[in-house]
């Protein structure tokens, strides 16, 4: 099979399932899960910026993901202005503090020179901040946490709109991996697997602990998310049952009529949503191949591939892993303003790093790393089978409980109290299913690496064996 | 003088019992790790749930001990359950070598795409993990609770604090110093360990010496598995088994061996017990053991807490930047391996 014609065999291959999904299983599904599909490809071209292009372990998609996620929520949600006068002044000061103590930290590092006064100031100046700030902001937190703690109790967001969001996502994630990227990048490959695996669990854990900034568990529900309509406006508006009536040609007064148009604005709803995820995609990925073919991409895979070689020739290594690092978490905070568009609301408790982090791994991988097609056609693959993978799952272990329910309750009891215990012997199936996914990812992950480590598009031209 | 006393229960109650018994299940955790890192040469992501893996085979033996009715009296049946555990663990950890990491080894591939399988590991034995037992929360602990109690104590002593100190913090500290013992023994004494050792230190010398690598690996995994299952374990008896937290205990574990020095058991263990101490002294709060050691005009308002515990992950990361910024190949010097 000839080089060009295989993605456009594999994408086609990807669209004929979807469609399968569409006309089996209804047009709605098959929305959601597309919508989805472009949101991970996203996340996945973001992905293989840093590890496709320079061999970047980032074990921290998550944290990216949820940082974009909060910048959704702080752009698009209106202020509570009863929140900023009771304690926004002293957060706000307490966010300038923090400033002018980073700032404290940075000058000292940069012009002190002795490792031991850098060091210990360092230590003193931290330590030092956070005494004098930590007064200043708890006043503060417990003053808006206080205000209308039901419906409020947080400071609430600057009131515009959604889509800008995605752009300031973009920008403060690039802060967020620019400082990881100061202490990690230059050292071994896992340690910076190890750091960004620990920003992503403390991002977590600001979402879910701060409500002062995001509401922690009591989620941020129905954000705005103009410019696509709600379902329920749409409904209520005269061209849209206008168009539906054209459509479908069922005529206004037809009893199923309501129906029809309930249905039609749900899926116009999503179709807004693909046309805007599509728009971004297309430009992330005309911009990630552009940089990939240009003169930095070609130095960054040459890094990547030997880079004693290429720090020999004069590039400055650790800088350029820098720069690739930022701009892949740009585009996965892009990716994590997206989703949480999409959602509408904003739960803490929903990122958990197999799914945020190591998911996009195995996207990544199976598509082929280096290849931004193929980290797009991986984000669809896996993302289809994701979700697929569970229906399948639950339509096997309802199957297989009829068949198998009397065996099983003879060997779970055979294998004594324990199992009985901890399961209830007829339910043990039933509950297993949703944890078939992670089997499957798991091996499809395990077997691309082995038999495909390149990827189902491969790098083109690349020499790199694993 | 009470007042001192009291203070001095306070913090062995609260800070440096719980810390010396977390301290040691993380030590052998960080060991299984540094072990990994040292003779394979790669970062385990799927440390976490081997040792989840592991707890979850001793769970299952323990419960059909207890059908069987053996107990240990005092102590928990988990004990008697522990080999059978270890060696289902062992076994596994030998045949997901034998399936998956063998392969990456003879062709020499980079540490990183060890290190990407084994995310390939951690998926295949969470799932597994989560199909046996479920993600619930299990208890499993029998046996006698404390070996102090709290009114016990106080009656005798007769102070406002009551000293306790539970069994499983107890067997933590015994059981953990017996297998460090043991395995310090193995690599320093015997010929396998000094064989492991050599490996570790130049594989190609080691190699042309006539150490057989398999079985420098094979026995490599069986330890893993064995000081993974025993930090499981050792943390489940004493607090309780979720899937999830195991596989959280993945960030203090990395920091503890990294902090350390990679690949140095030793430092492995002073890591644990840094972390350990870290993070129980950063989110204990001062508010009680301040009154009874401050004058009384002088007492604090607040909880004098530094971090809640919601953010103790966040101790285990400054550590580890900590220890990245100024000393990268950590305390104990191991080695940087290329990445």
């Amino acid at each position: 099979m000839s080089q060009s014609l295989r993605p456009i065999l594999l994408f086609s291959a990807m669209a004929l399932a979807l469609l399968a999904v569409g006309f089996g299983q209804g047009w709605s599904v098959m929305l959601v899960i597309f919508n989805l599909c472009l949101i991970s490809a996203v996340m996945s071209v973001g992905l293989n910026m840093q590890w496709g292009y320079a061999g970047l372990f980032n074990a921290g998609v998550m944290a990216f993901v949820a940082v974009g996620g909060m910048v959704a929520v702080l752009i698009s949600e209106p202020p509570v202005m009863a929140g900023w006068e009771a304690g926004g002044a002293r957060i706000l000061v307490a966010g300038v503090m923090v400033a002018a103590f980073a700032g404290l930290v940075y000058a000292l590092r940069r012009y002190v020179s002795r490792p031991w006064m850098k060091n210990w100031g360092t230590a003193a100046l931290l330590v030092a901040g956070y005494f004098a700030i930590r007064p200043v902001f708890e006043g503060g937190v417990t003053a808006v946490e206080a205000i209308a703690a039901a419906s409020a109790g947080n400071l609430g967001g600057l009131g515009l709109n959604i889509l800008i969001s995605w752009g300031v996502a973009a920008i403060v994630c690039m802060g967020v991996a620019w400082i990881i990227g100061r202490i990690a990048l230059g050292l071994r490959a896992d340690y910076l697997a190890i750091a960004t695996l620990g920003i992503s669990e403390i991002v977590v854990a600001v979402a879910k602990n701060e409500e002062w900034l995001t509401r922690g568990v009591k989620n941020i529900t129905s954000l705005k998310r103009s410019p696509v309509p709600r379902e329920t406006n749409l409904q209520q508006a005269e061209w849209f049952q206008n168009l539906v009536s054209t459509l479908t040609g069922t005529a206004p007064t037809d009893a199923n009529f309501k129906i029809a148009v309930i249905e039609a604005s749900s899926i116009f709803v999503k179709l807004c949503f693909t046309a805007l995820f599509s728009i971004v995609l297309a430009i992330v990925l005309f911009l990630a191949i552009r940089a990939l073919n240009s003169p930095w991409g070609r130095m960054m895979r040459a890094i990547r591939d030997n880079d004693v070689a290429a720090s020999a020739m004069g590039k400055n290594v650790v800088r350029r892993h820098r720069e690739v690092f930022i701009v892949g978490a740009a585009i996965l905070g892009v990716a994590g303003a997206m989703l949480t568009t999409l959602d509408g609301q904003f739960t803490p408790t929903a990122y958990q790093p197999l799914r945020f982090t190591f998911l996009i791994w195995v996207m990544v991988i199976v598509g082929g790393s280096g290849n931004n097609l193929g980290a797009v056609l991986g984000g669809f693959v896996i993302w289809f089978f994701w979700i697929e993978a569970e229906v399948a799952a639950q339509w096997i272990s309802v199957n297989m409980e009829k068949v198998l329910t009397p065996y099983l309750d003879v060997a779970l009891i055979s294998f004594g109290e324990a199992v009985l215990k901890v399961q209830d012997g007829v339910d043990w199936l039933k509950n297993a299913a949703p944890h078939f996914r992670y089997l499957l990812m798991g091996l499809v992950l395990l077997l691309a690496l082995r038999f495909s480590p390149r990827g189902l598009i491969p790098e083109a031209g690349a020499a790199r064996t694993h | 003088m009470t007042d001192l006393l009291n203070a001095l229960v306070l913090m062995l109650n609260f800070v440096i019992i719980p810390a010396t018994s977390y301290g040691a299940q993380l030590a052998l955790g960080a060991l299984g790790v540094t072990l990994v890192y040292g003779i394979l040469r790669f970062g385990n992501f799927a440390h976490g749930d081997t040792m989840a893996f592991g707890t979850m085979f001793t769970i299952f033996f323990t419960g059909l001990f207890k059908s069987m009715g053996l107990s240990l009296g005092l102590l928990p049946t988990a004990l008697l359950a522990l080999p059978f555990g270890i060696a289902v663990t062992a076994l596994y950890a030998v045949s997901m070598d034998r399936v998956v990491y063998r392969h990456y080894r003879v062709k020499r591939s980079a540490p990183v795409i060890l290190t990407i399988a084994s995310v390939g590991v951690m998926f295949v034995t969470n799932s597994v993990v989560r199909f046996m037992i479920g993600t619930n929360e299990q208890r499993f602990n029998d046996g006698q609770k404390f070996i102090i109690k709290a009114r016990d104590f106080k009656e005798w002593s007769g102070l406002n604090e009551g000293l306790k100190l539970k069994t499983t913090e107890a067997l933590t500290i015994v059981v953990a110093g017996m297998a460090v013992a043991a395995l310090f023994w193995f690599l320093q004494r015997t010929r396998m360990g000094k064989a492991m050792r050599a490996y570790s230190d130049n594989e190609d010398l080691a190699l042309l010496s006539g150490i057989n690598p398999e079985r420098v690996v094979m026995v490599t995994w069986i330890i893993t598995a064995g000081l993974a299952t025993l930090a499981g374990v050792l943390f489940g008896l004493d607090k309780s088994f979720k899937p999830f937290t195991y596989f959280q205990l993945l960030l203090p574990i990395f920091a503890a061996a990294i902090l350390g020095g990679v690949g140095n058991p030793l430092g492995a263990i002073a890591g644990g017990f840094v972390v350990a101490f870290s993070e129980v002294m950063v989110t204990y709060p001062y508010k009680k053991f301040l009154r009874y050691i401050m004058p009384e005009n002088l007492e604090p308002s607040g909880l004098m807490q530094l971090l809640t515990v919601d953010y103790k992950f966040a101790v285990s990361f400054i550590i580890l930047v900590a220890v990245l910024l100024i000393k990268p190949t950590g305390l104990f010097s191991g080695k940087v391996i290329r990445a």
